[in-house]
């Protein structure tokens, strides 16, 4: 047990000053996200250092797709990130696209867009109630699923599911969305609109949260740089990094919205962040509803067998954590050679150590949250 | 009710009076479980519990009879007699404590005369408690919750005493009934907003509610000095930590509230006004539990040390000058 214990703790050395302790935290354990395991090195309530233990789900996403043809990975896709599954389900089909050449209806790219920004909400208001429940406050939490479980219940209508939504396929997308979805879509909005308010009340401006997030947990840019971080964390730190401006796909650059940024690269910054991206993400569901297109949502004749030319592809979306890529080797077989995903929130959860050196364990449970890791993207 | 008279009178009065008291407490739990579950339910938009009884009111017998069939799991090496015994240290002081208020004018089991340093001697002893609980687990989330109690409970302490004493001033005596009896005119609460607000904070600190929750920190520690505590052990916990919620509050109403006095206009009995008052302020306790997120442990200190101590000492000092120059 001993050197089961000590193999899978490589880095942190033993306190010889009979002083320090270890505390293992997770995977049993209330703010864990998913099956992280964090190792820390203690004095007192004061961090020496920490280590993240990755690999406890084992899920193998990317040797799945060596050993399946490409449709039928598809539904693999949002199971890599089960909070934002829409956004990596479209990610996947669009990098098929590219990769065979496959033409998308222009209505089947709006409703990719709605569906994504959707999704992305949904996200970041799971995102705010967690973090504010690792911060001791539960209420919050359930502000956030009330509004959380209005668009799952638009997505469930168009999908059929309600988190892992396979709704993608290559080419289009399975189901056309109805006058109803686009009536409680809107609705959504304004009601998203309407709480954005209360939430800055209730969480805000509220003087314990700002002094449990003001200036902890700063990931500096060079950091944030050298690790790769990206996503809200990124552009905390101020860089203004969205793919969705700087690379865009889809139908993305036909849209104006902003990239919200802070300088801080605080707690409080990446939690400024998301709530303007989430406001953002309404804006850009406002304008493909405007804009919507009429006409079929799959090409002509749908195939069911895929032999993409030999060669290799990348793609990358912003999804709700960051740069989330697919890059595919194909052998011109009908099941990938590699396939490879690039996924934020390891990288993100990279960083980490450097952040936590030197805080208070309240802290860390305070900026594992803020980071906003979802585990199944690191052990995929 | 009194002990005066001859001694089986006494004995009879005293048995019958800790029977009344802990019935009081299991039920004041049970409500105060079920009025939390309630009321944290209308604070996040959703119902609460409505399945066993009238509006859930049986929910709490439920989670009783659940809590005493529940089997209770002792880990190994744990210390043995600090572990066991901890529960009990925690409720006992609470249950003597409770005995020492005027509920009503005539509702007392005995005024002691220095029933306000009773009080507070035996509060203090509650943590001695939860120190044995998170040292005797054998268990660094339930050692560094006892730790972070036993430290906040002392930080806490002093301006909870400090800003009594101003009252004590005002009411020249430290009988828990003289006290009251001093507010028929005013309550102490208009002549002590600070002193007031003080108390009602570090109350809140002292009982380990949200957002000063900190020893049994859940998203941090697990569940803190309770952690490997189950069934009808950790519902003693949790007892007493609801009964010292009663606690601070029936202090806050017999020291700033006028206890059982209501006003002259609404001539109600003694003991609704005292029980309307501690329930309101248990209220507004659960309120602020379902609204705020939780300090930091050293924010939390350095708001005891650096702000509500140094403001009740100012408070006590201003008090003083004034009724030695008004009287």
């Amino acid at each position: 047990m001993d050197e089961l214990w000590q193999a899978s703790t490589p880095r942190l050395e033993a306190g010889d000053d009979g002083d320090s302790y270890y505390l293992n935290m997770g995977p049993q354990h209330p703010s864990m996200h998913g099956v992280l395991r964090l190792l820390l090195h203690m004095r007192g309530e004061e961090l020496l250092d920490a280590e993240p233990v990755i690999g406890y789900a084992h899920r193998a996403h990317e040797k799945m797709a060596e050993n399946r043809n490409y449709l039928m990975f598809l539904p693999n896709s949002s199971r890599v990130d089960y909070l934002s599954g829409m956004i990596y389900n479209l990610a996947y089909c669009q990098a098929m696209e590219r990769l065979l050449g496959i033409e998308v209806p222009e209505r089947a790219e709006h409703i990719r867009v709605i569906a994504s920004e959707l999704n992305r909400i949904s996200s970041h208001l799971l995102w705010f109630g967690t973090f504010l429940l690792d911060l001791g406050g539960v209420t919050p939490f359930l502000y956030a699923f009330d509004d959380r479980e209005e668009i799952l219940a638009i997505l469930e209508r168009v999908t059929g599911s309600r988190l892992t939504y396979s709704y993608g396929r290559f080419g289009g997308v399975t189901q056309d969305i109805d006058p109803r979805f686009v009536e409680q879509t809107l609705a959504f909005l304004a009601r998203l609109r309407g709480r954005m308010p209360e939430y800055h009340d209730l969480v805000s401006d509220n003087v314990i949260f700002r002094h449990r997030c003001e200036g902890v947990g700063l990931i500096d840019q060079q950091t944030a740089l050298r690790y790769g971080v990206t996503g809200p964390c990124l552009r905390a730190c101020g860089v203004p990094y969205d793919l969705r401006r700087a690379e865009p796909y889809g139908i993305y650059s036909r849209f104006s919205f902003e990239i919200p940024t802070q300088s801080a690269g605080d707690i409080f910054a990446r939690y400024q962040v998301r709530l303007a991206e989430m406001e953002q993400s309404c804006r850009i569901i406002e304008q493909a509803i405007a804009v919507l297109p009429t006409g079929p949502v799959m090409p002509e004749k749908p195939k069911k067998r895929f032999k993409p030319d030999a060669g290799e592809s990348y793609f990358a979306v912003e999804s709700a954590r960051g740069h989330f890529g697919i890059y595919i080797v194909s052998d011109g077989s009908e099941q990938p050679l590699r396939l490879k995903l690039r996924t934020p929130s390891f990288s993100n959860l990279s960083a980490l150590p450097a952040v936590l050196k030197g805080t208070m364990i309240a802290d860390t449970v305070a900026i594992l949250g803020s980071v906003d890791v979802v585990l199944p993207e690191v052990d995929r | 009710m009194s002990l005066d008279g001859p001694w089986p009178h006494r004995a009879l009065i005293t048995v019958l009076t800790g029977a009344a008291l802990m019935a009081y407490v299991a039920f004041n739990g049970m409500l105060l479980v079920w009025l939390e579950r309630k009321v944290s339910a209308r604070f996040q938009r959703r119902l609460g519990p409505t399945e066993v009884g009238w509006a859930g009111l049986l929910q709490s017998v439920a989670d009783v009879v659940k809590l005493l069939a529940k089997q209770l799991i002792t880990p190994r090496h744990v210390d043995a007699p600090l572990y066991h015994l901890a529960p009990v240290v925690v409720f006992v002081p609470v249950l003597a404590g409770i005995s020492l208020f005027p509920f009503d004018q005539r509702l007392q089991l005995h005024d002691f005369n220095i029933g306000l340093v009773l009080l507070f001697a035996l509060a203090g002893l509650g943590f001695l408690g939860i120190f044995m609980a998170g040292w005797g687990s054998n268990n660094k989330y339930a050692l560094l919750g006892a730790m972070r109690a036993v430290a906040q409970n002392i930080a806490y302490e002093i301006p909870l005493i400090l800003s009594t004493l101003p009252v004590v001033l005002l009411a020249r005596s430290i009988s828990l009934r003289q006290i009251v009896e001093a507010q028929h005119q005013l309550w102490f609460v208009l002549l002590q907003p600070v002193g007031f607000a003080i108390y009602f904070i570090a109350a809140v600190a002292e009982t380990n509610r949200a957002p000063f929750d900190i020893p049994e920190a859940e998203s941090e520690l697990v569940a803190g000095f309770h952690t490997e505590y189950s069934g009808m052990r950790f519902a003693l916990f949790f007892l007493a930590e609801y009964t010292n919620m009663t606690i601070v509050c029936m202090i806050a109403a017999t020291l700033f509230l006028g206890g059982y006095v209501g006003p002259a206009w609404l001539p109600l009995p003694g003991w609704v006004w005292f029980f309307a008052k501690v329930y309101l302020l248990l209220l507004v306790m659960m309120w602020l539990r379902w609204t705020f997120p939780r300090l930091r442990f050293d924010q939390l200190m350095s708001f005891a040390w650096g702000v509500l101590i140094p403001l009740a000492i100012v408070n006590l000092l201003a008090t003083a000058v004034v009724i030695k120059v008004w009287r």
